[in-house]
């Protein structure tokens, strides 16, 4: 750690590790509900838990694309935060309205439009908090000695998600036309901006990781978020094949969409590319791991797995099935959640002084959640592949099939254990870790001289 | 070999002229003379079963328009499927509506409440769906 203000982002990831928690807790629910066992039914309904499951993974990715800036932005801008206050105001303030939105859930208190959930009162909440932190990290940016391209595609990334959370915001009579600005936010957000946060700090991570070259690493980041624009704004089109607007869309989004694997591609290619090249041998191998892991996952998960049923033609049968959801998860989880916890790997050692760089319990969970995580996407899949062949090709009815594949999330719960028990893990390393600390400041000299050693 | 400069001309030349594209794309399909809703037919009631179907989260549970929970049926053309009486039924019944045991809960909507719904799904049904409408599952059996 090089400056103080730096440590703000321990608390930002506590909260995500909380969230990330229960998060885990309602997919239980959800999943326990799919085989018949929904006890909870009467406190917590299905679109309940599906609701609090969707916005948890949302709000703690948020925190932890938080967290991650405010430890960044002031290592790659060489000053302090302009705000230490301000930013735990802004911490403070998001914690609440996650609480609040995940407590009107319970009461039926909602606006039902699936992944924008939170009520438009709550809206404005969001919109100040997200403000405020933008001005914080903005200022601390531009009162800073330099403007690197990692902050630059960072901060990019975080601007222009705050403004697409506006399309979200406007109320339609019709439904058509609400899906298609929802889509602006949800889409645009995850194949797109995202992908930009993503990028910032992978760049980052492997800037500090392997050693190679600044310039080098930032020269491929702008062409790997070249590439994601380029595919993943007209690929939206994919979301609008089959809601009731122009077919032109099955053309645009067929093949822009289909192009969309290829920014991931590219990330892979990228940070196992650089992973070799770099001739520093940075000993926390478990930063390594979730970094590189990340990149491949979510070639596999937002890439491939989307590519998958992403072309009209397979879209008109999967289009609201079970293999939306799998895909979703395992996107979700290469892309952002590996990429969150190995920014948290790299950054707890650098706080907390504790140079746990390379433990059993790290891979341990790693692995664990890896595998875990592996399964219950198969186990999505094949339910996915099966009620697409018996609705829309056998034409049975929707109970009839879900009856079918039943088994498949006996299967999936029997992962997410494992899956669980991985999170847990790292969850349980977090704790061990403990506070940061001043003197933490003092040894990100000796980190360096490693990396050089 | 490629320098950073080209690179930064890429990303930013590329984005702005994929968003360029995509803005007009989007002006292009919400044109009044390319819709495929039947928008003048969004009445009050349509709209008030629309706020019932957020206010109530159905989507948390259902799908419409392919969109949805996947945790209970699809109800584009539902009202064609079922027939409004035993929708209304369903969302005014004062315990839960359990098919084959999965649970719905018991919303005890009122008559206007249940027609503005029954409304609602009338409209949905109608919109063209470029073909999905034939292929979502219960479609898939009555074409039989």
């Amino acid at each position: 750690m090089k400056y103080k203000s730096q440590k703000v982002a321990y608390w930002f990831f506590a909260l995500c590790m909380l969230l990330f928690s229960l998060q885990i807790v309602y997919g239980f629910i959800m999943g326990f509900a799919r085989i018949g066992m929904d006890g909870l039914h009467e406190w917590i309904p299905f679109n309940t838990a599906r609701a609090v499951h969707t916005n948890l993974l949302v709000i703690w990715l948020l925190t932890g694309f938080m967290g991650a800036a405010y430890y960044i932005i002031p290592e790659e801008a060489q000053r302090e935060l302009v705000s230490v206050k301000w930013a735990y105001i802004q911490l403070i303030s998001l914690a609440i309205v996650g609480v609040l939105a995940i407590t009107g859930y319970h009461f039926n208190i909602w606006e039902g439009r699936k992944f924008l959930e939170i009520p438009r009162e709550l809206d404005y909440l969001v919109v100040a908090n997200v403000l405020l932190f933008l001005g914080i990290i903005l200022t601390t940016l531009f009162k800073g000695k330099r403007q690197t391209t990692t902050a630059l595609v960072l901060t990019m990334g975080l601007v222009f998600a705050a403004l697409l959370y506006l399309p979200g915001m406007i109320w339609f009579d019709s439904q058509v036309t609400d899906s298609f600005f929802r889509w602006w936010v949800v889409h645009l957000w995850v194949e797109g901006v995202w992908e930009l946060i993503m990028g910032g700090i992978l760049a980052f991570l492997l800037i500090k990781l392997t050693g190679v070259d600044r310039e080098v690493i930032e020269k491929w980041l702008y062409v790997i978020v070249g590439l994601t624009f380029l595919s993943g704004v007209l690929g939206t089109g994919h979301h609008y094949y089959y809601i009731g607007v122009n077919k032109i869309w099955l053309v645009v989004g067929g093949i822009f969409s289909a192009l969309e694997p290829l920014a991931f591609l590219a990330m892979a290619l990228f940070a196992v590319y650089m992973y070799r090249k770099g001739e520093k041998n940075h000993p926390n191998k478990i930063a390594l791991f979730w970094t590189i892991g990340a990149a491949i996952v979510s070639f596999i998960g937002a890439g491939l797995l989307g590519f998958a049923h992403t072309l009209p033609q397979t879209n008109l049968y999967t289009h609201g099935t079970l293999v939306t959801a799998m895909h979703a998860h395992y996107a979700f989880w290469g892309a952002y959640a590996m990429i969150v916890l190995a920014i948290i790997s790299y950054v707890m050692p650098n706080i907390t002084g504790r140079k746990r760089y390379d433990h059993i319990n790290g891979h341990l969970a790693f692995w664990l959640s890896n595998i875990g995580m592996l399964g219950m996407v198969v186990a999505m899949g094949v339910a996915g592949v099966v009620q697409v062949y018996l609705e829309r090709r056998l034409g049975m009815d929707f109970m009839v099939a879900q009856e079918e594949v039943k088994i498949h999330f006996v299967v999936m719960l029997i992962n997410a254990s494992l899956f669980t028990t991985g999170i847990g893990l790292y969850i349980y390393e977090f704790i061990k870790y403990g506070r940061p600390t001043d003197e933490a400041l003092e040894e990100e000299l000796d980190e360096e001289q490693v990396l050089v050693n | 070999m490629l320098s950073k400069s080209q690179a930064r001309a890429f990303f930013f030349g590329g984005t702005a002229v994929t968003f360029l594209i995509f803005i007009g794309l989007t002006i292009y399909s919400l044109a009044p003379g390319n819709d495929q809703t039947n928008h003048e037919l969004i009445t009050d009631q349509v709209v008030k079963g629309k706020h019932l179907w957020e206010a109530n989260n159905c989507m948390g549970c259902h799908s419409i328009l392919g969109e949805g929970g996947y945790y209970a049926p699809e109800l584009t053309k539902v009202v064609e499927r079922r027939g409004a009486p035993l929708i209304k039924a369903i969302l005014q019944s004062p315990v839960p509506w359990a098919p084959n045991g999965r649970k719905m809960v018991a919303y005890e909507m009122s008559e206007e409440e249940a027609e503005a719904l029954v409304a609602y799904f009338n409209w949905i049904g109608g919109i063209d769906l470029n073909g999905f409408e034939k292929i979502v599952s219960p479609l898939a059996k009555d074409k039989k």
